[in-house]
């Protein structure tokens, strides 16, 4: 298959199944909304090393959030809900609880709850005071600038995760233009986050190492300098590879990232030096879940 | 189906015990064999048929028409359905309610909704003492549920209230929020005296400046974040509450009582 000059490779990418939640900040404006989001998703790229990946899910309108403030929804994904509800903790007790004039509320129902507030609330010393509003139960918990308010619990979903596409470029540059007009376009997709720095990650890795105390090492197939070392997946005329990894609620939902990432990737074509799009697997045998690129282009 | 309705015939001199007429008791049968159900009426026990014409067949509406001040117990304990009462009710309505709706158009008694455990209780006229309170030597009043009163009530609203929410569009008596452990109560009239006496916690919320007792300390004035998601919860209720005028985030926080455990508060409008 051939977009606009680009070659889709005739392979998918593999994915795992993940536990997830969303929550929503709010503060007294974006700015405040956003620096809290931010915390709170930072250093959560992959669950290999930072207990979780985490990204920001969309910007609230005021009209949007229980409070009527401007707020952030932000998405946390673990590979088990026990994970999944310590990292959830830890990161609205640091990083929201102590950001000014924020509040955090659940953005998802689901039968499963977890803490979001319920256990912070010991932060008020006995001086928190507890409210059931509409059926739901809230904590406010007092703090030097007023009050944090703070929903009990949200909810964890059946979620999907490692979604992902390369982008093969002619010179590094290049890939990461086509890297950027691509998370753009994937940043309007609900439901999914792109966890790496800037939705980008330069360093796709495999599984396994020749160092024993390593469970992944750098994907050496993909390495443009390598091209003559390793059994390269490159042509000469690709110089620099980076990868898009999605989380997402559920595979219909990576589907359509992936589409228009894809699409926005494709759409700047091989006029712009992208010369493929590929996919990383581990041959279909770890991850249950396939997302054919082909498939998704047709 | 049309709903269940009991018309009073003849105002008895003595009070009614109303308790069987709810839902779970008339589900399923006839309106010959509702009719020969019993309810005590002072000292004798009398058919229900002795009392009202009743007509219709959905037991899960239950309408009661030229209801007046002596039918007590209306809606005891009542799970799912919807009673409403045209006129007046009793004492003791809807007390221990696990669910469902109660509305009535006229004036309630003593000990509106005590112990209620869920469900929404609406009265468009005036209600007596201890409204969502205990009964007497108990210690858990109101546990759930939201009560509305487009009148006033009397003393002693939500008196050992645990949760849940009051909300009096009108005024209240002396001891509003006695001996509250939790919940909401909102006045949007004036309040008596001895307000929050001896609440351990909850929000008594006040559109005016009640008078206070020594026992109860100013925490300054706050804009406080939960007060949105409160009264947007209002807005399902048919009142005052309800109209976006009503609704405020700048309150004069009050918290007392001191002289019990004090983590209560009194929120005041600015």
């Amino acid at each position: 298959m051939i977009i606009n000059g680009v070659t889709i490779d005739a392979t998918f990418a593999e994915a795992f199944p993940m536990k997830a939640t969303r929550a929503i900040i709010t503060a007294q404006n974006e700015k405040w909304a956003m620096i809290a989001a931010q915390a709170m998703t930072g250093f959560a790229t992959s669950v290999i090393a930072c207990g979780c990946e985490a990204g920001i899910d969309r910007i609230l309108d005021s009209s949007e959030t229980l409070d009527g403030r401007p707020g952030v929804a932000v998405m946390i994904f673990a590979m088990g809900g026990k994970g999944l509800a310590k990292q959830l903790e830890t990161r609205a007790g640091q990083c929201v609880l102590t950001s000014p004039t924020s509040a955090l509320f659940a953005g998802i129902d689901s039968a499963i709850k977890i803490p979001l507030g319920k256990n912070l609330r010991y932060f008020g010393d006995g001086f928190q005071v507890g409210k059931v509003i509409g059926g739901k139960r809230y904590w406010r918990i007092p703090v030097m600038d007023g009050e944090f308010l703070a929903e009990a619990t949200t909810g964890q979903v059946d979620a999907v995760g490692g979604g992902n596409f390369l982008v093969l470029a002619q010179s590094q540059p290049q890939a990461l233009i086509a890297c950027e007009a691509a998370i753009e376009a994937m940043n309007k997709v609900p439901n999914v986050i792109m966890p790496f720095p800037g939705g980008v990650v330069r360093s796709g890795s495999k599984v396994g190492s020749k160092y024993a105390a390593l469970n992944a090492s750098t994907n050496d197939a993909f390495c443009p300098t390598l091209k003559g070392m390793t059994k390269t997946e490159l042509s000469p005329d690709i110089e620099s590879v980076m990868e898009i990894v999605i989380d997402g609620l559920s595979k219909e939902d990576i589907d359509k990232a992936m589409r228009v990432g894809i699409q926005a990737v494709c759409d700047l074509g091989a006029v712009n030096g992208i010369k493929r799009i590929s996919a990383g697997n581990y041959g279909g045998k770890l991850g249950p879940f396939h997302f054919h690129l082909q498939e998704i282009m047709a | 189906m049309s709903a269940l309705t009991f018309t009073l015939k003849v105002q008895p001199k003595q009070r009614v015990d109303m308790s069987p007429l709810v839902p779970a008791n008339l589900t399923g049968k006839t309106i010959a064999e509702i009719a020969q159900l019993t309810v005590q009426c002072g000292k004798p026990i009398i058919p229900v048929g002795d009392l009202f014409d009743i007509s219709g067949d959905d037991a899960q509406t239950i309408v009661i028409n030229n209801s007046f001040d002596k039918l007590d117990f209306i809606g005891k304990a009542l799970e799912n359905g919807t009673i409403t009462v045209n006129g007046d009710a009793g004492a003791y309505l809807g007390m221990g309610m696990k669910s469902g709706t109660i509305k009535v158009s006229g004036n309630a008694g003593l000990y509106v909704a005590c112990e209620m455990k869920k469900g929404t209780l609406e009265i468009d006229g005036n209600v007596g003492d201890f409204l969502g309170g205990a009964l007497p030597g108990n210690k858990m009043g109101m546990k759930g549920g939201m009560i509305l009163v487009k009148g006033n009530a009397g003393a002693r609203v939500g008196d050992h209230m645990r949760r849940g929410l009051i909300l009096i569009e009108g005024d209240t008596g002396d001891y509003c929020g006695s001996r509250m452990t939790a919940g909401t109560i909102a006045v949007m009239g004036s309040t008596g005296r001895y307000l929050g006496y001896a609440m351990r916690r909850g929000t008594l919320l006040l559109w005016n400046q009640p008078q206070l007792m020594a026992s109860f300390n100013d925490c300054g004035s706050h804009t406080l974040g939960f007060l949105p998601l409160l009264f947007n919860s209002f807005k399902q209720t048919n009142s005052k509450f309800a109209e976006s005028t009503a609704a405020f985030n700048r309150v004069q926080r009050y918290a007392g009582d001191m002289s019990e455990m004090g983590r209560g508060e009194v929120l005041v409008k600015l």
